[in-house]
């Protein structure tokens, strides 16, 4: 779909693949601005991988990667870092700086890139950590935090300099309910209140798509659906309703690729 | 045989591959752009990590090998009545050889594994990656502090191996067994140059810091991450350390002290 003079990442026939294995074929892909995007797939399929093409740390092998009709792949190193300042990544592992105090982990993209005194970081640190919800743990270290909790502390870092995207990368994944419900609410309600553009890469279905305004379905890499959560219900295809309704086999099998299973067990054991 | 041949040429393209990358990360980290006033204070904390707290074993290892040297010196050199000499061979063995061999190889072993494992794990944490992503090179905040701690370190390192060494040596051999003092220091005074010897053996210290410390933060950095992976790069970094160290003393040792 196209969102006329709105869209703020636009990728545009990217082909990458790792050795001999093709991850992506071709895709196109277009990110609205201030929206929530999802992009979902089954695992293995490079959603993580994307994210990383978006943010420069690897290189599509043919395509462009526009963000604001920049192509990221072809931007020089201190280009591509000043483009990165723009964005805010939240790793699956959180990825916190084990060596600081979540304070510091917080304040550190903003000593890096600003010339804030003290005291200014301080109140921006202390800002971001009360939309996490996290304000009083701001003197904790990374090894003391629950795993959602150091989720929610990289969602602060994440958005420390108010980046223009946010990227969370499987923001759910192994998280209990209550962690997930509250990331599930902070993503969205961050969103609205610092309008901020945000893609979501996950393979949780009903949290993604409760949140999502337009979702891309990926699998083999190529975009098999596309369209609003509402839309994609509606899609007459056996792949995009077996990943959809989480059925166990359908177009993606069950079983990995076997020989006969009955000849397999009557074989003399060699 | 086909296939022998296929396989040696691949290990020898990845091994190529490899030398490349560590040249990139060395050329990245330390040559193009640095930039002193940020890297300061990170380079204090590496400093402390890598630097002071080795000095324990550095210290312990070097009073021990002096004492060592000073009674295997006695025992050999009385038999010829020259007993009064083994100041000058304690000296001359540890500011010569041992003194940069050993703190190389013990620094590989408490430092440099310690380098790699960091840095591996904070490749497998995604630490590095999101240092990218924040804008920041880890080559430059991570690599390089940590390289250059290594590098200063270990001639200071050597030094200080070298002092303890003699003071070791004295012990025995003055305190213990009872060698006239004035002629073992003066022995020593004498037979040792400052740039034949002294100089010779820093020479070699920041050879081999360069050389142990890049080793270190490149396996680090190049790991796979996982804790396989990161075992390996960390068991990698000991041995390629070590043989590296014998390998370049015995080249560094033929060009200083071959035509004396």
């Amino acid at each position: 779909m196209d969102f006329p003079g709105n869209t703020i990442i636009d990728i545009r026939g990217m082909s990458f693949s790792r050795g001999s294995r093709t991850i992506f074929d071709d895709i196109n892909i277009k990110v609205p601005r201030g929206k929530v995007t999802a992009i979902m797939g089954p695992s293995g399929t490079g959603k993580t991988t994307l994210l990383k093409l978006i943010g420069g740390q690897l290189k599509p092998d043919s395509g462009e990667i526009l963000l604001e009709g920049k192509n990221i792949p072809r931007l020089s190193r201190s280009e591509l870092f000043l483009a990165r300042e723009r964005m805010g990544m939240l790793f699956q592992s959180g990825a916190l700086f084990t060596d600081m105090s979540v304070y510091d982990n917080v304040a550190f993209p903003i000593r890096v890139h600003t010339e804030l005194s003290e005291e200014m970081i301080r109140d921006v640190v202390l800002m971001k950590l009360n939309a996490v919800g996290l304000r009083g743990a701001a003197q904790l270290m990374p090894s003391e935090l629950s795993g959602g909790m150091a989720r929610r502390v990289a969602l602060a870092r994440a958005i420390a300099l108010d980046p223009d995207i946010v990227m969370y990368d499987e923001p759910f994944t192994g998280q209990d309910p209550i962690a997930m419900g509250v990331l599930v609410n902070l993503i969205r309600r961050l969103n609205q209140a610092l309008g901020h553009t945000s893609i979501i890469v996950s393979h949780d279905i009903q949290e993604t798509l409760g949140i999502a305004d337009y979702v891309y379905l990926v699998a083999d890499g190529r975009v098999i659906a596309e369209g609003t959560p509402q839309s994609l219900a509606e899609v007459d295809s056996d792949k995009v309703r077996q990943f959809i309704q989480g059925l166990p086999d359908g177009p993606v099998p069950f079983h990995y690729p076997a020989p006969d299973y009955l000849q397999e067990l009557l074989q003399e054991a060699r | 045989m086909l296939d022998r041949i296929q396989r040696l040429g691949h290990r020898g393209l990845s091994r190529l591959a490899a030398y490349g990358r560590a040249g990139h990360i060395l050329f990245q980290s330390i040559v193009a752009r640095p930039e002193p006033a940020t890297m300061f204070p990170l380079l204090l904390k590496q400093l402390y990590f890598v630097g002071v707290l080795s000095l324990i074993i550095i210290v312990v290892s070097g009073a021990f090998i002096g004492m060592v040297l000073g009674l295997q010196g006695y025992t050999i050199l009385v038999d010829y009545g020259s007993e009064q000499a083994v100041g000058q061979m304690v000296a001359l063995s540890l500011v010569r050889e041992l003194a940069p061999v050993v703190t190389a190889l013990l620094f590989a072993g408490r430092a440099g594994s310690a380098l790699t494992a960091e840095i591996g794990l904070m490749k497998a944490t995604e630490q590095l990656a999101s240092l990218e992503m924040i804008g920041v090179d880890p080559l430059r905040r991570v690599i390089a502090p940590r390289f250059w701690a290594g590098f200063i370190s270990m001639p200071l390192l050597t030094m200080i191996f070298a002092v303890v060494g003699v003071w070791g040596g004295a012990i025995v051999a003055v305190d213990w067994l009872g060698i006239y003092e004035g002629s073992f220091w003066a022995n020593m005074q004498h037979s040792v140059d400052f740039r034949d010897d002294v100089l010779n053996g820093v020479i070699k210290s920041i050879v081999f810091g360069f050389v142990v410390t890049w080793i270190a933060v490149f396996e680090g950095y190049d790991c796979v991450p996982t804790s396989e992976g990161i075992s390996q790069a960390t068991t990698r970094t000991v041995v390629y350390s070590s043989l590296a160290v014998l390998g370049l003393d015995f080249i560094l040792t033929a060009l200083m002290f071959g035509e004396l």
